[in-house]
């Protein structure tokens, strides 16, 4: 559904967006991490056809960008949420979804399905006839997700939907998003929230100006942060360390007061060695379990050593 | 306008009732012009707010992802501006006509209006004279990063018009039939090279990237 090829953008002398090559399937939910000034938005405005790209090639949707006639076609068939919402304030939630209806050149009646569906789905179909001024944010955010939603878009892209959001508003926005999953509709998600990343997204990719990697959570987890034991000692001496790593070979060992966090390649076979290597050195053995990563830890880990997970 | 001209010319027969009828015509049609100025003062407060004002109520963005063109999107500005702007000066016009010929009719011994000047100033005049405004203001909104740069220099629109009724006052240039044509000429000419120029100013990506 999006294919990129080596997509870059530069400003003047700043690359903003650095080769990019990407692809997201059809029903698939595309999850892109990255700090602020990652080049998440730029690449959003790239793949919906909003600014032009400095080389590379991308087709969305079955559009292929670059052409003008094409990306008037494409902007037929994709949703965007922007990082703002851009409401007309003045205006009822229905009126703005009509509008954005009627300029998708739909017909009547299916403006007035869809904005019922959409509505009904996003709990304010009893709102929709007083202005978007008096909604609070979380409100707003629904409305402008329906309003990207209204003419049934084959990719839905979805710029920071729960940016500056309080917990609450932030959880009926994802949920909604669950909801459109279900749906298997494509959605391209630019998020810097680790955690709605790992619960909404199939796979993710994470951005600082090159990819630097892209798999599922679980995928990533495992290959970027690799598998690990906890051990936690009475006490860490270099006997113990030179225990383990004789009978595990060179390996690395993070060192945290009484807790040692052990590489490990086969956690079964692998974690009887280190309690073994840890009596052996006359440590005395307080608990032995697996660390689970957190995508939260990956993303740490590539983003600020910059490393590629591929 | 369209109240206190009559009213005035009505006190001017008031207070001086030798007034002659070509004295009287000169006040009349001096008056109505002003619906052709008012044509480029009234659009320019929505048109010159835009572009520059979806900027910045950050409404844009989602309108640019819209399948509508750069050429739909700057017409459906013109059209928007031009709309009330018209109705509101046949409107006024409509009111200016009847209030006239109500304070006239005696002193002139006929109806003055409806005349081919008025028709002329109304519907062929004013309606250009606020398409070359409206699209002046929206080229100027799409370059400006701020409402009130886009409202001071779209202000600037209708000084050659007040240059041009002073000068068809003055007589150096009357506003007859054939200086009208002229005049009505050059304004489409103005117009459909204004639009041009609003196409070539409207650039997506640098309204998205580099205004703050």
């Amino acid at each position: 559904m999006i294919h990129a090829e080596g997509l870059t953008k530069q400003f003047g002398s700043i690359t903003a967006v650095d080769n990019l090559t990407l692809d997201v399937e059809e029903g698939e939910v595309f999850g892109f991490l990255g700090p602020n000034g990652a080049g998440k938005t730029t690449t959003v405005r790239m793949l919906t056809s909003l600014i032009s790209r400095t080389s590379g090639s991308a087709e969305v949707a079955g559009c292929v960008l670059g052409d003008p006639a094409e990306e008037v076609r494409l902007r037929g068939r994709i949703g965007l949420l922007p990082e703002n919402v851009g409401l007309y304030e003045a205006q009822s939630a229905g009126e703005n979804l009509a509008y954005f209806g009627r300029l998708q050149g739909m017909e009547p009646s299916r403006i007035a399905a869809n904005i019922e569906r959409l509505l009904r789905m996003l709990e304010l179909w009893e709102k929709r006839d007083l202005p978007v001024a008096t909604f609070s944010k979380g409100m707003k955010q629904k409305v402008a997700i329906a309003r990207a939603l209204v003419h049934d878009p084959q990719v839905l892209f979805l710029d920071e939907p729960t940016a500056n959001l309080d917990p609450a508003a932030a959880k009926t926005v994802r949920d909604f998003i669950l909801e459109l999953k279900k749906e298997r509709r494509t959605i391209f998600l630019n998020t810097h929230h680790l955690d709605e990343a790992e619960r909404v997204c199939d796979r993710v990719g994470i951005l600082r100006t090159r990819l630097l990697t892209v798999g599922s959570p679980t995928e990533l987890k495992s290959r970027i942060w690799g598998r690990r034991t906890l051990a936690r000692v009475d006490r860490v001496t270099e006997a113990i360390l030179g225990s383990i790593r004789t009978r595990l070979g060179d390996r690395r060992i993070d060192v945290d007061g009484d807790r040692l966090v052990i590489a490990v390649d086969e956690p079964d076979r692998q974690n009887r060695e280190i309690a073994a290597a840890i009596v052996a050195a006359g440590g005395k053995l307080r608990e032995l379990s697996p660390v689970s990563a957190s995508l939260e830890d990956v993303y740490l880990k590539l983003v600020h050593e910059g490393g590629s997970g591929s | 306008m369209s109240i206190g001209f009559p009213l005035l010319v009505r006190e001017i027969l008031q207070s001086s009732p030798a007034v002659g009828p070509t004295v009287l015509i000169g006040f009349i049609d001096a008056f109505s012009f002003w619906f052709v100025i008012g044509g480029a003062m009234l659009p320019t407060s929505i048109a010159s707010y835009s572009i520059v004002g979806e900027k910045v109520e950050k409404s844009l963005e989602p309108l640019l992802a819209t399948p509508s063109t750069d050429g739909e999107i700057l017409l459906g500005k013109v059209l928007a501006a031009l709309v009330p702007t018209m109705l509101a000066i046949w409107a006024g016009a409509i009111v200016y006509m009847v209030l006239i010929d109500r304070f006239t009719a005696a002193a002139l011994g006929y109806l003055y209006y409806p005349n081919l000047t008025i028709v002329a100033q109304v519907f062929v005049l004013a309606p250009l004279v606020a398409i070359v405004a409206i699209e002046a203001s929206v080229a100027v909104s799409a370059r400006v990063q701020d409402v009130r740069s886009a409202q001071q220099l779209s202000g600037l629109i209708f000084l050659p018009l007040i240059l041009l009724y002073v000068g068809a006052e003055v007589q150096a240039f009357p506003l007859n039939t054939t200086n009208s044509l002229l005049l009505a000429g050059a304004l489409v000419l103005t117009a459909l090279a204004l639009f041009a120029i609003s196409r070539r100013v409207f650039d997506r990506e640098e309204i998205l990237t580099r205004w703050k």
